[in-house]
């Protein structure tokens, strides 16, 4: 065995290895730079101004780095408040959906109850529906609650979801029975149990339902431009597909806007690379 | 199912009592209230017709011989299945690209994966305001690296199927790193001494991806076609941001997802709108039910 593997790697160390990785090298660089290109491009215009963002001739370079076009974004817009509104949208639903799921969650892996099948298929029917046959109707819930343009009306239906019980069903269901039935002996209630034992075991699932609501709750469009129509009242997303619509705003500031829309996720991503993608990886879906 | 029947059995309790519906009921009621109740209401709402001061009234069939007719609905299906199409065209590539990534002993895998990754995390909105610049006629970058080859560039944004091919352009772009990741997953379970046997056997670098990697990858490759598909039918970001909900290249580039907005919130005919939905999600249904069906054929499972 070592044999075989020890001249397959003396083989390919030989003459296969160094040549062969570089045109992998140039072929994942290539790739990757035209992934970064979007990203760099639209560095370069937020700090460059209108006329060099128009030119025929791309100014790769600005003649001088333009910083007020951040500091335009703030009077042209209602930045701040949109910002408000995405962090609260995005923090509430994040931890409303982790407490909710993880107790139905645990519920439906763990529990007796009555229905318990029926209501699980109910639960997980919703996965299957694209989001376009509850959207009128949601609406016309929030309305007639009198929610629409506010932040409860932003938050509500997503303070729920059916794809969050499932995978933290499926976490719960694979782990192992003994801590719970030594716990039960001990003299712990269900609420103990699930706190104590179950949730700290859960951890890497509930990290992974977290990252994929947060990526929803903050990038989200559809639903955001429904219930509020008076940008003040829009979360980032929302508000800067409404302000690229407007003339008066010019394309550097609009970089810089969306830039800095974007950036508290992108750099939340950089730095937990690896359990972000490991995450979204296990949880399978957005 | 069995643990309830051995429960009754050995016990006097058949049930955990209160405590599961404290653990259970929060949820439900919010997604009965918020999902299911609504997906009810919108199956009725698409058999009345509403007025312009609110009330509705039943017209049973109505909406739909209005919306199979309507020459848009086709439209949009075309250009979504379109966008559909070239969003697909990532698929190999993303096979191709993540068994690279997968190679043993690269150096800077992380540094790649991040950069892949990048458009998949980026507020779609956001990201689509930078590519309207990009695709731009007059100054984009695009342009200006077609003209340093000698082609002359078209209006991307504002002229019929060069519009749609810029959006899927996008959306391929966005959705390759997301394919990589799921399909690095799979890649790992392939064990590597097939690979050491393989090179023994002198199967050169291409013998071994298409009679190795690819075969054992499938049910990761059906996994993410799977994906690829259902949220390439739910265009509406990329498209929404890229073009302006009032660019008159829209009708010709809408997407169903698009055309059902419009109905319901532009045109505000919610009982139509309602009747696109459900279009939508029976299509959906269907889609995913042949693929289901188709599976069986081609993914190796063992």
């Amino acid at each position: 065995m070592t044999d075989v593997s020890a001249a397959a790697r003396t083989r390919r160390g030989s003459r296969g290895r160094r040549p062969s990785h570089a045109l992998i090298h140039v072929v994942l660089g290539i790739g990757g730079f035209l992934m970064a290109v979007p990203f760099l491009w639209q560095i370069i215009m937020s700090l460059s101004t209108n006329a060099e963002v128009q030119s025929v001739t791309p100014v790769f370079w600005p003649q001088h780095l333009e910083w007020g076009n951040f500091t335009q974004v703030f009077a042209q817009m209602p930045f701040l408040s949109q910002l408000r509104t995405s962090v609260i949208i995005t923090v509430i639903r994040t931890f409303a959906q982790i407490v909710l799921c993880t107790m139905a969650g645990y519920a439906f892996a763990r529990m007796r109850f009555p229905f318990k099948g029926v209501l699980l298929g109910v639960v997980l029917s919703i996965l299957l529906v694209p989001s376009q046959a509850y959207l009128i109707s949601q609406y016309q819930i929030v309305q007639g609650l009198g929610w629409l343009n506010t932040l409860l009306g932003l938050v509500a239906p997503g303070l729920f979801s059916a794809f969050g019980t499932f995978l933290m069903r499926t976490a719960f269901i694979n782990m192992p029975r003994e801590l719970e039935e030594a716990a039960r002996i001990d003299g712990a209630n269900p609420i103990q149990i699930f706190w104590r034992v179950m949730l700290p075991l859960a951890r890497p699932s509930i990290s992974a339902l977290a990252i994929t609501t947060v990526l929803f709750s903050w990038n989200e469009l559809l639903w955001p431009l429904v219930v509020a129509n008076d940008p003040a009242n829009m979360p980032l997303a929302a508000g800067l597909a409404t302000i690229a619509g407007d003339v008066t705003v010019n394309y550097p500031v609009l970089m810089a806007a969306s830039l800095l829309a974007m950036a508290p996720v992108l750099i939340a991503f950089i730095v937990m690379q690896r359990r972000v993608i490991d995450g979204l990886a296990s949880s399978g879906l957005k | 199912m069995t643990a309830i029947r051995s429960g009754a059995k050995a016990t006097h309790r058949k049930y955990d009592g209160a405590w599961p519906w404290l653990f259970v009921l929060p949820l439900l009621i919010g997604v009965v209230g918020f999902y299911v109740w609504p997906i009810i209401q919108t199956a009725y709402y698409s058999f009345t017709t509403w007025g312009v001061f609110g009330g509705s009234t039943w017209t049973g069939g109505a909406n739909y011989a209005a919306l199979f007719a309507d020459p848009q609905l086709y439209r949009s299906l075309l250009n979504t299945v379109i966008y559909t199409a070239i969003v697909l065209l990532g698929v190999p590539l993303s096979v191709w690209l993540a068994s690279l990534l997968n190679t043993p002993g690269l150096r800077f895998v992380q540094f790649y994966r991040l950069l892949f990754f990048l458009p998949y995390v980026a507020m779609p909105v956001a990201i689509s305001l930078v590519w309207r610049m990009i695709f731009n006629g007059d100054f984009g970058l695009l342009n200006w690296v077609l003209k340093l080859v000698g082609i002359h560039g078209p209006y991307w944004l504002t002229t019929e199927w060069f519009a749609l091919i810029a959006v899927s352009i996008v959306g391929l772009w966005s959705s390759l790193g997301f394919s990589m990741i799921l399909l690095g997953a799979g890649l790992k379970n392939i064990p590597p001494d097939l690979y050491e046997a393989a090179e023994l056997d002198g199967a050169s670098r291409p013998r071994q991806f298409f009679s190795i990697t690819v075969p054992l990858l499938t049910p990761s490759i059906f996994f993410v076609l799977i994906i690829t598909i259902i949220s390439s039918f739910q265009l509406f970001d990329l498209l929404y941001a890229m073009l302006g909900a009032h660019n008159a290249v829209m009708p010709k580039t809408m997407s169903l997802v698009f055309y059902f907005y419009q109905s319901g919130f532009i045109n505000n005919d919610k009982g139509f709108a309602s009747a696109v939905a459900i279009f939508i999600f029976a299509l959906i249904g269907v889609i995913t039910l042949v693929q289901f069906r188709l599976q069986r054929r081609w993914v190796h499972n063992d």
